[in-house]
């Protein structure tokens, strides 16, 4: 996957989480908890959705990087290059 | 071999279910009941549709908003708002003797209200809602603070107080005469600060819709299928014998019997101190009427009642204290159509043991005697409605015990909690009315709490176990 098929998977995520939300307008430089008031239990979220689908483990540590879509995908790209965008 | 059995279809069971099988466990519900649901839930009498438990759902919240225990839930289990048709609640009352305060889902209106009936208290009020809104609950320094000393501290007129605390205590406390003040912040959000509503089909919605959704993710649901121990090797549980004798293995178990409950299950323990159960039930009198309330002049939603300057929020000695009680009338929130029938619904505190040594036909005779009781204190605070009734049914704290096996029919459960939600198994923990949190949506964040914590975590062997699946693919 390169960076914009990374975003995409991230935006398919979120949705599922938060479906009420209007993802279009999303800022990749704004903090996901500034945008859409996530919370840890949602971070938590995305590492077990990514987990789950594209078997990454994300360790703890790690969670910090997951604070906007820009940041997310640079943290995602060397992890991610070998998954075959779907 | 499960990765989690879960003991108990209530809300905190099948909630937990759902995080567990989205995350690919292998899990199984364990219901010893005929139907879901446990302390929420319904049934069907005469051709009717009866709700049990669910008066309204509190912590309720604009669609939109996005923090708080039900933006939470919903994104926890991947539901939009709108999946369930919640309707907000028109407007409730706190009535005690000469002086009534109304509130809505508007916090200004309990805030004006204050103002007008306690004009010397408002400015103490305001702190009082500034400590609220400033504690936190993951701040466990104040865990297990007298509430009552704590609000009286800020609120100098004693009658405030009492009012405050009735609907407080009526909608979620398990200690008898005060609350700790953790507790009594969260209620105070849950109901003033956030609101009530209800779903238009009541809740057999919300149970139809987590069910639907934990089987559609591959979950199994066994009813009348009840856990009849935990059998235990070396401190952890290894799986559970059913009340047919067969028996079930799995990595770990997650109980929403209750503390008591669980513990008297799990094979290693011989004795568990029965004075820690909780002792505060209720009776309800349904009411079903030839007219919609409004058509008797009667529009709140829920009117929680006492009959004089101080609450007594205790075991009764009798078989139903109807000093004080709530009335509930589901017709009374804004719905898009009306429903079919009106129907009040009246709650009052009960002692489980006076009802449970009743004979048969005592008991049948009480619940009348009980029934005429409630309703004639309640009319007392509400347009008399006696003469619409056409029809009525009733339960005590023996069909609650019966239906959802909680130790005297104690709603919401014992008085010490157990927030982290472990036991003395390292693989076994609970969630539900015991863990800690009350409310339709306070058990289904129960549930989903604990299956984080401690189910879904990597080191909790979900983790291991994905690995497994990699290594042998």
């Amino acid at each position: 996957m390169i960076a914009q098929d990374i975003r995409g998977a991230i935006l398919n995520i979120l949705s599922d989480i938060a479906p009420d939300e209007d993802l279009s307008g999303l800022k990749d430089d704004v903090p996901f908890r500034e945008q859409l008031e996530l919370d840890s239990m949602d971070f938590l979220d995305i590492v077990m959705e990514l987990r789950k689908r594209y078997r990454i483990q994300i360790p703890e540590d790690d969670y910090v990087e997951l604070r906007s879509m820009a940041s997310t995908v640079t943290y995602l790209e060397p992890l991610m290059k070998d998954v075959q965008a779907a | 071999m499960y990765d989690t059995l879960i003991i108990g279809a209530g809300m905190s069971g099948l909630a937990a279910g759902i995080r567990l099988a989205h995350f690919d466990q292998r899990v199984c519900i364990l219901e010893r009941h005929t139907t879901i649901g446990g302390l929420n839930s319904f049934y069907r009498l005469g051709g009717r549709n009866y709700d049990v438990g669910l008066h309204a759902l509190t912590n309720f919240t604009p669609k939109g908003t996005r923090q708080g225990p039900l933006a939470r839930m919903l994104r926890q289990l991947r539901f939009g708002w709108d999946e369930f048709s919640f309707a907000p609640q028109i407007g409730s009352r706190i009535a005690f003797p000469g002086v009534a305060m109304d509130f809505s889902n508007d916090f200004a209106l309990l805030e004006s209200e204050v103002g007008r009936c306690f004009p010397a208290q408002k400015d103490n009020f305001q702190r009082l809602v500034g400590r609220i809104v400033g504690y936190d609950e993951l701040d466990l320094s104040s865990a297990g603070q007298s509430a009552r000393q704590l609000v009286s501290e800020t609120i100098s007129d004693p009658l405030l107080v009492e009012m405050l605390f009735c609907p407080l205590q009526f909608y979620g406390s398990a200690r008898e005469h005060d609350m700790d003040f953790g507790q009594f912040c969260i209620m105070f959000r849950s109901i003033f600060s956030e609101g009530l509503a209800r779903p238009l089909a009541g809740v057999r919605i919300i149970l139809k819709k987590l069910v639907r959704k934990f089987k559609d993710l591959g979950g199994e649901l066994r009813l009348r299928a009840g856990v009849n121990r935990i059998a235990t090797e070396q401190g952890q549980a290894v799986g559970v014998v059913l009340d047919d004798g067969s028996q079930l293995t799995s990595r770990n178990i997650l109980s929403s019997a209750g503390w008591l409950e669980t513990m008297r299950l799990c094979e290693d323990v011989s004795q568990e101190d029965e004075r820690r159960a909780g002792q505060l039930s209720f009776t309800e009198s349904i009411s079903i009427l030839d007219r919609q309330p409004k058509d008797l002049g009667h529009d709140r939603t829920v009117v929680f009642y006492n009959d004089s300057p101080q609450f007594h929020w205790e075991k009764p000695n009798e078989l139903v204290d109807v000093r004080s009680g709530v009335i509930c009338s589901p017709n009374n929130f804004v719905y898009e159509e009306p429903l079919a029938e009106g129907v009040m619904r009246v709650t009052s505190l009960a002692n489980y043991e006076r009802w449970n040594a009743l004979s048969e036909d005592e008991y049948r005779l009480e619940k009348l005697r009980a029934y005429d009781a409630s309703v004639a204190s309640a009319v007392r605070f509400v347009p008399d409605f006696r003469a619409a009734v056409v029809d009525t049914d009733m339960f005590t704290p023996t069909t609650i015990r019966r239906f959802t096996g909680h130790e005297n029919g104690a709603v919401y459960g014992c008085p010490e909690k157990h927030y982290d939600g472990r036991t003395h198994l390292k693989n076994v923990f609970i969630c539900g009315t015991d863990q800690g949190f009350v409310g339709i949506i306070g058990s289904i964040i129960s549930g989903i709490s604990i299956a984080n914590q401690h189910l879904l975590r990597a080191s909790s062997g979900v983790g291991d176990h994905d690995q497994a699946a990699v290594s042998n693919g």
